[in-house]
């Protein structure tokens, strides 16, 4: 392998990572601050795309559909929280996990009534068109590298609101100790909203970005689902830092895993079954990471709570 | 349980749908022929059920509501592409509803769960899209018959045309699973130079990059690939993305009209091969295109014309029994006749009830409305029969 493809291999598991980090962060905020497994955060990334899709197409601007978007998908993430999530904060984590994967199976077949079951398609801003090229023959797509130039600013703009700000001071002292923030007056109901709305919205914003390269369709949050939980796992329930890190490490985990390790198994394997066993052993990688980090760090990365 | 209300609910929608259920049929006493329709028409790959249905649908609206003359009256299963909910949702159809036909089916798997269960009904099997490999050998069935196509044949096609084009060195790209892995069997059936790499990705895969890196690493004569649904969409529209497209790209069951209003200009001048393509030039392809885009607003795929084709194979075989559908064998017999006038053109049944037809290369084109569709480029395999005929003893009627 040369070290243009590995500089692109390595690209793509950055962009991946922060795609990642996005829906992650909001599941770790969710997770952290209420105690609340919310299975249907990948319904927010899919309605995100759903909306940046169609606001798109309806307005004939992918910046207009992406500014209009936001706002739609903070909405449906606080009616969603109004409507069903609100009622679990105080049940155990089997009601919230058995609810919430209801709401899974409702939207998406919500989203087949009012879309249709094909993929929808959103088209690349002709700003954004086009590539540089990387290696001879190859062009790495510029809508691709604004993806994790915006991922990035996110992250940044996530950070200064956490860090920074006397709202991030609560969120935090929420993670911690939420019944001590909620006993010196904090409103906790009305926290709890603030974050849940806001990690829709990230989430959403990752489905927008995600549309023009990835195909709008039913249940295409399910997903990444997954390999948020095992991000925020990763990095530890609650952190944000964490799960910055840990995005990026399963983003380049898939990404370079993909692409060495058939290779790597063509040394002492039968090329036809090397690359079965290696296509396999590459899907599994990210898993193995997990349990290797939990099994020298069971809080993750960065634990938030010490108690 | 809710299933069997629901189903009788979409049956009393359907039957209304073509003018059933008000008595505007004369002889009210002929009895209706139950079709019962399975399709996956939920989940991820509900397109393609949609489009088995509607094709289906169409052929009734053509026929008057009517198979054989007689009333025809469908009652629509979602298989939900779960192999024992299908099972015991065709079980309720049998039993209760007591169709006398079981028509469509999207995957394989799903045939190959309710094969036994409806054959050994003594109830007669059509699949207008499933065509995998058992049943066409070993496992053929009289009650069985496909009007679409065994899966290899697709694949094998676009080993042909890599060899007629004189591609030396072909990059492989599949999903890591049994159709996957018959795909790139069925290429190589026919294609005769070299596989530089073949690469398996997961099921779920959402994103490419990683392998469209090699590819351009490798610079191959041309990329073989089977990516069905949502998978082929993200796939397209990256490779083009990646700046690809100039290394031809060969595909089967990747684009069609079910994903190209999602896959759009991304996908112009990709090749796929087929046993149908909506600019096929004959008078009743004409007809079913015509009228099917507008009842339904899209441009068919080859599942709605397979359905369609079924519907209008159905209706052959029971006026050929003049109604009857007590006789078994008479009415296998008229099957195996195929005495209709098929979307495709060239058409009949093998020996072990699979098609003999032709085989085409199509290509991704923008028509002057602007939507997209695929075209025939020129005919890949003539009267081509499956290659497990041989293998198939089938019981005499």
């Amino acid at each position: 392998m040369s070290w243009s493809l590995l500089l692109v291999q390595t690209l793509n598991g950055l962009q991946f990572g922060i795609l990642l980090f996005l829906i992650a962060a909001g599941l770790t905020l969710v997770f952290g601050v209420m105690d609340f497994i919310n299975l249907a955060h990948g319904v927010q990334y899919m309605l995100g795309a759903y909306f940046g899709a169609s606001l798109a197409a309806a307005t004939g601007s992918f910046w207009l559909g992406l500014l209009l978007a936001l706002p739609a998908a903070l909405a449906a993430g606080l009616l969603l929280e109004f409507l069903v999530f609100r009622h679990l904060y105080d049940r155990d984590h089997l009601a919230q996990v058995l609810a919430t994967f209801g709401v899974i199976l409702f939207v998406n077949q919500g989203v087949k009534l009012v879309w249709g079951a094909a993929p929808l398609h959103m088209p690349i801003p002709p700003l954004l068109e086009g590539g540089v090229e990387v290696m001879p023959g190859l062009q790495y797509p510029i809508y691709r590298l604004a993806i994790l130039a915006a991922g990035l600013a996110a992250a940044l703009l996530l950070w200064f609101l956490v860090d920074r700000t006397r709202a991030g001071m609560l969120v935090r002292a929420g993670a911690t100790n939420p019944e001590m923030v909620s006993a010196l007056g904090v409103d906790i109901r009305r926290l709890f909203m603030l974050v849940f709305g806001f990690g829709a919205m990230l989430a959403g914003f990752a489905g927008v970005m995600a549309a023009p390269i990835l195909s709008v369709e039913p249940g295409m949050g399910d997903a990444p689902l997954i390999l948020a939980f095992v991000v925020i796992v990763i990095g530890g329930i609650g952190s944000i830092r964490g799960a910055f890190v840990a995005a990026l490490l399963v983003g380049l985990m898939d990404a370079l895993g993909r692409a060495v390790v058939p290779d790597l198994m063509r040394l002492f394997l039968a090329p036809s079954s090397a690359r079965q066993a290696g296509a396999a052993i590459a899907s599994m990688l990210v898993y193995v990471l997990m349990a290797a980090v939990l099994a020298f760090r069971p809080a993750g990365l960065f634990p938030v709570r010490t108690g | 349980m809710t299933t069997p209300r629901l189903d009788r609910r979409q049956l009393l929608a359907t039957a209304a749908a073509f003018g059933l259920a008000a008595p505007r049929v004369a002889r009210a006493q002929a009895q209706a022929v139950r079709i019962g329709f399975v399709a996956v028409l939920t989940g991820p790959q509900a397109a393609l059920g949609t489009q088995l249905r509607d094709g289906f649908q169409q052929g009734l609206r053509h026929l008057d509501g009517k198979l054989g003359g007689r009333p025809a009256e469908v009652v629509v299963i979602d298989d939900e592409l779960k192999p024992d909910v299908a099972v015991t949702k065709i079980r309720a159809a049998i039993e209760r509803d007591k169709v006398d036909f079981v028509v469509g089916v999207v995957f394989s798997n799903i045939l190959q769960a309710v094969f036994r269960p409806v054959t050994e009904s003594n109830t007669f099997l059509i699949s207008t899209n499933a065509g995998p490999s058992p049943f066409a050998g070993r496992g053929c069935h009289p009650l069985f018959f496909a009007t679409s196509y065994n899966n290899d044949q697709v694949h094998a096609t676009m080993g042909q045309v890599a060899r007629d084009e004189g591609y030396k060195r072909v990059f492989i790209l599949v999903p890591n699973y049994q159709a996957g892995r018959d795909a790139v069997a069925g290429f190589k059936s026919r294609f005769q130079g070299e596989v530089v790499d073949e690469v398996y990705v997961p099921l779920t895969q959402l994103d490419f990059s990683a392998e469209l890196a090699r590819i351009a690493a490798v610079r191959p004569d041309a990329l073989f690939t089977f990516m069905p649904g949502g998978l082929g969409v993200n796939l397209v529209r990256q490779y083009r993305q990646a700046g690809l497209a100039n290394i031809p790209f060969l595909s089967t069951f990747t684009v069609d009209e079910a994903t190209l209003p999602a896959q759009g200009e991304a996908a112009l001048g990709f090749l796929h091969a087929a046993v149908w393509a909506p600019n096929l030039d004959n008078e009743q392809n004409r007809r079913f295109v015509r009228d099917f885009e507008a009842q339904y607003g899209y441009v068919p795929a080859t599942y709605a014309a397979q359905s369609y084709d079924g519907a209008m194979l159905l209706d052959s075989a029971i006026r050929k029994v003049d109604g009857n559908l007590a006789d078994k064998a008479a009415l296998r017999r008229a099957l195996e006749a195929a005495d209709f006038r098929s979307v495709r053109g060239n058409f009949r049944f093998g020996p072990n009830h699979y098609p003999v037809q032709d085989f085409w290369l199509c290509r991704v084109a923008r028509r002057p409305d602007g939507k997209f569709q695929t075209e025939a480029v020129r005919k890949v395999l003539e009267n081509n029969a499956d290659p497990h005929v041989g293998e198939c003893r089938m019981r005499p009627a």
